[in-house]
C-alpha cells in the first residue's frame, strides 16, 4: 500500500508540470490583448507599448513561463492585471466557498446515490428499483442550473426555508453556512447522485450474483452483514472510478450553479477574468482547480487499491 | 444405520416466481416437485441429475438461502422448513457449503484470514487471536500454512482456493457440508487431492455431506447411497453400489450410459442403448404420470397416466418405476390399486 502511495505521488510531478505548460500557453493562446483593454480606446501607442512592458508581456513567451513557474514554485502566482491583488489572495479567499460548496455536494451525491444504488439493486425489478432508476433518469437530464433555479423558486422564495442568494462562511456561523449552502448543493449534486445510483446499482447487481455472496449466505451471515461487509466493498471497485469522475464533474459544475445563487466563489472569479482576460488570474486558478482535482484522482487511486486487492502492486 | 437421521427431506417442493409480462404478473415454476430424502451423520449422500432438475435447488433449500414453498425438511429434529425467520445461529452453524468454482466463491476483496474465520466471527465469541490460531490449524489441515493468511484469493490457484472453501466451510466444525459439485471446475489432477481431502475429513470429523454432481463416476466414489433426480422428481435412490452396478430406473441406466466407457465394445454398446433411448423432439416433461415417460424406452401406456409410487429395488434403495411393481409385471396395465397420489 505505501508502494502505490509512493507510486502515485512521484507521477503527479510530471503531471503537473505538463498541466502548467497547457494553461500558460492556452491563455497566451487567447485572441485579444489584455493591455488593450487596460489602455482603452483613447490610449497611445506609447501608453500601450508601456502597459505591455508593465505586465511583462513584450517579453518572449517562453521567458514568461519561466518566470512564472519560478515564482509559482514559490507560491506566488504574480498579480491581477486590473486591481493589483495578489491573484493567491483572491483564490484563497474564494476556495473556501467554492470547496465547501463543492465537499457538501459530493457528499450528498454519495450518500443518496449509494442509498437509492444499494436500495434498487436489492431487489431488481422492484418498485423501489423502477422509482430510483427513473429518478437517476432525471436527475442525469435535468440542468444543474435550471434545477437550482428551481430549488430556489420553491424553497428560497417560496417557502423562505433557506436564502435565495449569498454565502456565509463557516466560521461565521455553522448554521448560517449549512442554509446558505444546502440548495446549491442539492442542485448540483443531484445529477452526481444519480450517475453514481446508476452505477452502485449496477455493480451491486453483478457482485450479488457471485458465488462468494452465496457462499456467505450459506455461511448464516446475516443480510446486513453479507451486503455491507463482503458485497458492497466489491461493488465499490467501479463507483469509485465514476466517483472521482462526478468530483470533477462537480468542481465545474460549481462554477456555474455560483452564479445561480450569486455566490462570491472561485466561479465567479474565473467569469470575471476570463472577460477581462486577467491572464495571472485565469491562470492562478486553473491550476488551483487542476491541483484539486489531481489531488482527488490521487485520493481515488489509493481508495481503488484498498478496495481492489489486484489493483495493488506486490 | 438405525441412527437418528441428520436431515430430513419429506414432499419438498421448491418453487421460483417469474414475473411476466409488465411484471405485474407472477408465473411460479416448481424446481422440486417433491422430494423426500434422508441424511444420517456422517453419511455421504450423492445427489445426481442433469442441470435442471433441481439438484442446486435442493441444496440452497438446505442451505437456507431459499425458502421450499411445502413440505418439510428436519435437521437435527427441527423442522427448518417452517421457521420463518433465519435459521437459530446454533443450528445455522452446522449446516456449511463448499461450492463449485473455486475461483467466485472466495470474496476477492478479502484475505485467506478473513475468508476462514469469517464463520468463526460470526457464529462464535473467540477473540481475534484465537481466531488467528484457529484459522492457522484450518489451513495446515487442508495442506496450506500460516505464510498463506494474508493473501489474497487471486494469488492462488484452482486448487488451493478450493482448499481454503474447505477450510471456511470446516471452521466451525460443522455435521453436514454440502457440496455443490465441489470438484468439476478443477482440472484432474487438482480432483484427487480435494476428493481426498474431503474423504480424509469426513473421517476424521464425522462429517456427513449432500454430494451434488453430475459425474456418476466420482458419486459412487465417494458417497453411501445416491439419490438421482430428474426434472424435479427423485426417480431412485439407494446404496451407492447397488445404483451404480444395478440401477433400477430406466433414467439411472441412461445416466450410466452416458459415461464413457474404456472398452471400445463396452462403449459401443452404451451408445447402441443410448440411441434408442430418447425420442427425439417430444417434450422433455410429461404432464401427466411418469415425468420420464416421454423419453423412456420402455414406456407402458400406464406410465403416460399413472404416476410410479416407490417401489422398494431388490439389494436396496427405492426407485419410482411401474417397471418395479411387484403386481404388474411389467405388463403394462395400470393395476387397479390405488397408487399413493404423488404431488
Amino acid at each position: 500500500m505505501l508502494r502505490l502511495i509512493v507510486q502515485r505521488v512521484l507521477a503527479l510531478v510530471p503531471l503537473l508540470f505538463l498541466v502548467s505548460v497547457l494553461t500558460f500557453s492556452f491563455t497566451s493562446l487567447l485572441p485579444g490583448d489584455p493591455a488593450d483593454l487596460i489602455v482603452g480606446q483613447q490610449g497611445t501607442p506609447e501608453q500601450y507599448a508601456l502597459v505591455r512592458h508593465r505586465l511583462g508581456l513584450d517579453q518572449p513567451l517562453v521567458e514568461r513561463y519561466a518566470h512564472w513557474v519560478e515564482h509559482a514554485a514559490r507560491g506566488d502566482l504574480g498579480t491581477s492585471f486590473f486591481n493589483s491583488v495578489k491573484v493567491s489572495d483572491a483564490v484563497m479567499q474564494r476556495l473556501p466557498v467554492t470547496a465547501s460548496l463543492t465537499a457538501v455536494a459530493a457528499l450528498i451525491a454519495i450518500a443518496v446515490g449509494l442509498a437509492a444504488g444499494i436500495a434498487a439493486a436489492l431487489r431488481p425489478g422492484s418498485a423501489v428499483d423502477r422509482i430510483a432508476t427513473l429518478g437517476a433518469t432525471f436527475g442525469q437530464a435535468i440542468p444543474n442550473f435550471w434545477f437550482g433555479l428551481l430549488l430556489a423558486a420553491i424553497f428560497a422564495v417560496g417557502l423562505r426555508w433557506f436564502p435565495a442568494t449569498g454565502f456565509t462562511p463557516i466560521s461565521t456561523s455553522v448554521g448560517g453556512w449549512l442554509a446558505s449552502v444546502a440548495l446549491p448543493a442539492i442542485a448540483l449534486g443531484f445529477a452526481s447522485s444519480a450517475a453514481i445510483a446508476r452505477q452502485v446499482r449496477s455493480a451491486m447487481v453483478g457482485v450479488l450474483q457471485q458465488d462468494y455472496i452465496r457462499a456467505a449466505r450459506a455461511q448464516g451471515l446475516s443480510s446486513r452483514r453479507v451486503i455491507f461487509r463482503h458485497a458492497l466493498k466489491n461493488a465499490l471497485v467501479p463507483v469509485v472510478a465514476v466517483l472521482s469522475f462526478q468530483i470533477t464533474v462537480l468542481l465545474g459544475g460549481a462554477l456555474i450553479v455560483e452564479q445561480v445563487f450569486a455566490i462570491n466563489g472561485l466561479g465567479t472569479l474565473a467569469i470575471t477574468a476570463v472577460r477581462q482576460q486577467d491572464i495571472p488570474m485565469i491562470q492562478g486558478i486553473v491550476l488551483v482547480m487542476v491541483a484539486i482535482v489531481v489531488v482527488v484522482q490521487l485520493a481515488t487511486d489509493l481508495l481503488y487499491g484498498f478496495l481492489n486487492p489486484k489493483a495493488r502492486p506486490s | 444405520m438405525t441412527d437418528a437421521p441428520l436431515l430430513e427431506l419429506r414432499d419438498l417442493r421448491v418453487s421460483y416466481r417469474k414475473r411476466a409480462g409488465l411484471g405485474l404478473r407472477t408465473t411460479s415454476f416448481d424446481a422440486v416437485k417433491g422430494a423426500t430424502l434422508t441424511i444420517r451423520p456422517g453419511e455421504t449422500l450423492g445427489l445426481v441429475g442433469e442441470s435442471g432438475s433441481g439438484k442446486s435447488s435442493i441444496a440452497n433449500t438446505v442451505l437456507g438461502l431459499i425458502a421450499p414453498a411445502a413440505g418439510t425438511m428436519r435437521f437435527r429434529g427441527t423442522d427448518l422448513a417452517a421457521l420463518k425467520a433465519r435459521y437459530p445461529s446454533g443450528l445455522r452453524k452446522d449446516i456449511q457449503a463448499v461450492f463449485q468454482d473455486p475461483f467466485s466463491s472466495l470474496n476477492p476483496a478479502m484475505t485467506v484470514e478473513d475468508i476462514v474465520t469469517e464463520p468463526l466471527r460470526v457464529h462464535t465469541n473467540m477473540t481475534r487471536a484465537e481466531r488467528r490460531a484457529r484459522a492457522v490449524d484450518l489451513l495446515a489441515m487442508v495442506s496450506l500454512s500460516e505464510e498463506h493468511l494474508n493473501r489474497h484469493p487471486h494469488q492462488f490457484s484452482g486448487g488451493q482456493r478450493q482448499r481454503i472453501a474447505i477450510a471456511s466451510a470446516l471452521a466451525l466444525e460443522p455435521k453436514l457440508v454440502v457440496l455443490d459439485e465441489p470438484v468439476s471446475a478443477l482440472d484432474v489432477s487438482t480432483q484427487n487431492q480435494i476428493i481426498n481431502l474431503l474423504y480424509d475429513r469426513r473421517d476424521a470429523l464425522g462429517i456427513a455431506y449432500l454430494l451434488i454432481a453430475h459425474d456418476l463416476a466420482l458419486v459412487h466414489h465417494i458417497s453411501d447411497r445416491i439419490a438421482v433426480m430428474y426434472l424435479g422428481h427423485i426417480v431412485e435412490e439407494g446404496p451407492a453400489d447397488r445404483v451404480y452396478t444395478a440401477p433400477a430406473h430406466p433414467y439411472t441406466r441412461a445416466l450410466l450410459d452416458a459415461v464413457p466407457d474404456l472398452d471400445p465394445a463396452q462403449q459401443r454398446a452404451r451408445r447402441a442403448r443410448r440411441r434408442q433411448l430418447a425420442p427425439q423432439g417430444t417434450q422433455r416433461h410429461a404432464e401427466t404420470g411418469c415425468p420420464y415417460s416421454n423419453r423412456c424406452a420402455q414406456v407402458m401406456p400406464r406410465c403416460r397416466s399413472d404416476a410410479p409410487p416407490a417401489y422398494a429395488v431388490p439389494g436396496g434403495g427405492t426407485a419410482h418405476c411401474f417397471l418395479l411393481d411387484p403386481g404388474a409385471n411389467g405388463a403394462g396395465h395400470a393395476s387397479d390399486r390405488k397408487e399413493p397420489a404423488l404431488p
